[in-house]
């Protein structure tokens, strides 16, 4: 079902395409019902979690207060983390770009002679393309979360930040691993289908010589790591192999252990319902002289890649509150009609949306963020109370506007004014001279009811859906006098 | 300038002026739930450990060896990891093998026999620190004596909790107990069998952890329903 909007899978994909793959699960009448349930579905279950409508807000503007306290401190909380967790033995990195990111993961694998490695669920490791550059220098790379394993038996990228094979049927996933998985019969019995990727990762869990995880709070006070998950993939992958290496961007800090309830509380009620997650996983060190498990040696990578960027500017730094819920994409009328690989960006959805541009530059983002109807669902469900919309307003105004080099202003964002056109600017400069000046007004829509057969018909993007506009026979002041 | 130079410099070039005010966390958990007796924590537990899948036995001191034995042989179970050196693994390692349940424990290094703890190790015995009762979690600080992978590889796995150490909230939990002066290598939370939704949104239990988990929740004896 998904051929025609994954034809690369391992890249992120040019925003001029955004339209087509978009057109393409909009008129598939299947896709749109199976997306449809799945959000209503985790919509459901996370208003279940929230019956107190009080508790939900206080919560939510502690955790709002939670990320803006920690990003207004955020250098000095890089530095006390990395302090703390080189005295409790962690090893810590620092990557401004993907490719800084990659050549440091796959030094450390290199460096030890290893070529398997084992994933936990990590949004960054997609973001800066890990498998594809493991790949690339012979090195295995299996992702261990069920929906992620899915997505890469299948070639795919994940639709979704937390559920990432959330685009897929059962039947599909059994003809997946029917055919792929040596020795396998068809069956879409789920428990069945949950059993055989059991098996084959705990072969794997066994054998791989490196475990990768993301970080989902990482605690400057004490230095510690924390991840979140249901499945056990992550402690097997933080646990079992000799090496763990764990990435994450460098938003992600909390100064106080005490920060983390709250924001765990909403992080998992908010994205799938849960009011906690089956493991809540705390890393505080590597195996320790007498312990008997654990790996040996514990690496931190911490990434900018484009947050630097967001940081700088204070409406824009509140992206960076983000905990990575999903619920934006949830309850968003766009993703739910479109999908997550319509995208083409590691982060589909709202939070896609904002983050995205000071990733990858405007350049390839800026139909992206258009694509909004500005219904405000995402800003008002957002656990961190991230003012989703009018982020969305201020990257049109970056992407539109004229270039800095025209105006002469500092540039905020990486492609500032790549959707700039001159000829749209040269017009919306007439409206404005016409709708400021009475006369010209006048002069203007009295030639405009007498020329109005000579309307064009097609008018740009507003006539791909909608009839042609033209100006009424006679203006609203005409009928008016004659009134009289 | 190494990229860690540059981006310390990039972010406090930037950084705002001032910093925002300290979240009062606590302030907002005081209000948060009324006071609960240790009964009702405990029947908070319960509940919502059990609807997350896991198996809760009330047991006493005296009981409760009996009740591991029953669970092992009502399974077919014939083999325990245990965690030699600890008050419940050494009571277990004395009472259950006369009985026919093999007894093995975590005395090497995981190395020198990973293949059998991935192949060969039925069920594990473990205590718990402490637990929670507003989500029903266990708290496990894994340590030499009962390692981190005896809670996570074993597909049956059984938790002896001291039903008196049961905390109101995780905030609770980490403020009594001092957790940010000093964290273990690692510490746990958990909260039922290993489960997923990621095939269609249809709970499967048994991922990649334990497929089940049964706590045995020890209440002193004039308190054990």
């Amino acid at each position: 079902m998904s051929e025609q909007i994954t034809e690369h899978p391992l890249h992120f994909r040019p925003d001029e395409a955004f339209r087509a793959r978009a057109k393409a699960v909009v008129d598939s009448p299947f896709l749109r019902q199976s997306f449809r349930g799945a959000m209503d579905f985790l919509m459901s279950k996370r208003a279940a979690q929230f019956p107190d409508a009080d508790e939900l807000e206080t919560l939510r503007s502690l955790g709002e207060q939670i990320r803006q306290y920690n990003l207004s401190r955020l250098p000095d909380l890089l530095l006390q983390l990395e302090t703390r967790l080189t005295a409790n033995g962690v090893k810590v990195h620092w990557a401004e770009t993907p490719d800084d990111a990659n050549a440091i993961i796959l030094g450390i694998i290199q460096g030890h002679g290893a070529s398997k490695m084992v994933k936990g669920k990590s949004m960054v490791s997609e973001e800066i393309e890990l498998n594809h550059a493991a790949e690339a220098a012979g090195i295995e790379a299996l992702e261990s979360d069920m929906g992620e394993y899915i997505v890469q038996l299948a070639g795919e990228k994940p639709s979704h930040i937390i559920m990432p094979a959330i685009h897929k049927t059962k039947e599909e996933i059994a003809r997946l691993f029917a055919e792929k998985v040596p020795g396998v019969d068809y069956t879409d019995n789920v428990d069945a289908l949950i059993q055989i990727g059991r098996n084959v990762l705990r072969r794997k869990f066994l054998e791989a010589e490196i475990g990768l995880s993301g970080v989902n709070f990482a605690v400057a006070e004490t230095g510690t790591l924390c991840l979140v998950e249901n499945e056990g993939n992550g402690r097997m992958c933080t646990t079992a192999p000799g090496i763990h290496i764990a990435i994450t961007g460098i938003e992600k800090i909390v100064e106080k252990l005490e920060h983390v309830p709250p924001l765990y509380s909403l992080l998992t009620r908010s994205a799938t319902g849960q009011n906690i997650s089956t493991y809540f996983n705390m890393i505080s060190s590597p195996r320790k002289p007498g312990e008997k498990d654990g790996p040996e040696e514990v690496h931190l990578v911490l990434l900018d890649n484009g947050r630097s960027q967001a940081y700088a500017d204070e409406q824009l730094r509140k992206t960076l509150q983000c905990i990575r819920c999903g619920a934006c994409m949830n309850h968003c009328p766009v993703y739910t009609r479109i999908g997550g690989h319509a995208y083409g960006t590691t982060y589909p959805g709202p939070i896609g949306k904002i983050i995205s541009p000071h990733m990858l530059g405007l350049d390839g983002t800026s139909g992206l963020v258009t694509a909004s109807s500005l219904c405000g669902a995402c800003g008002e469900v957002c656990p961190v109370k991230i003012p989703i919309p009018e982020l969305l307003i201020r990257l049109r105004s970056e992407a539109f506007a004229e270039p800095p080099g025209h105006a002469g202003k500092p540039s905020a964002m990486r492609d500032q004014g790549a959707g700039y056109s001159p000829l749209q600017a040269a017009i919306w400069r007439g409206w404005a001279a016409v709708y400021s000046t009475p006369a010209l007004y006048r002069a203007v829509s009295w030639l405009g009811s007498r020329l109005r057969a000579l309307t064009p018909r097609r008018q740009g993007g507003w006539t791909s859906v909608r009839t042609p506009l033209q100006p009424a026979p006679q203006r609203l002041r005409d009928l008016m006098k004659q009134r009289h | 300038m190494s990229a860690r130079d540059r981006i310390l410099a990039k972010l406090r070039r930037n950084a705002p002026s001032t910093t925002n005010p300290l979240p009062d966390v606590g302030a907002w958990f005081a209000g948060h739930r009324p006071v609960e007796t240790a009964a009702e924590k405990a029947a908070r537990f319960r509940h919502f450990i059990e609807l997350a899948h896991a198996e809760v036995h009330p047991v006493d001191a005296d009981s409760w060896l009996d009740t591991l034995h029953g669970i092992l042989k009502a399974r077919g179970i014939g083999k325990l990891l245990l965690a030699e050196g600890t008050a419940h693994g050494d009571a277990a390692l004395d009472a259950l093998p006369p009985r026919g349940i093999e007894c093995s424990v975590y005395d090497m290094a995981i190395e020198a026999w990973k293949t059998e703890m991935f192949t060969a190790t039925p069920a594990s015995l473990t205590g718990a620190r402490a637990a929670i009762a507003e989500t029903g979690t266990l708290i496990l600080w894994p340590d030499e004596r009962e390692p981190r992978l005896m809670s996570l590889v074993p597909p049956v796995h059984v938790v002896l909790l001291d039903a008196t150490r049961i905390y109101n909230t995780f905030f609770e939990a980490m403020s009594h107990e001092g957790w940010k002066d000093g964290l273990p290598t690692n510490a746990l939370l958990i909260s039922g069998p290993s489960k997923t939704a990621d095939i269609q949104q249809t709970l499967a239990y048994g991922a990649h952890g334990p497929k089940e988990l049964i706590v045995l929740m020890l209440t002193p004896k004039e308190d054990a329903q």
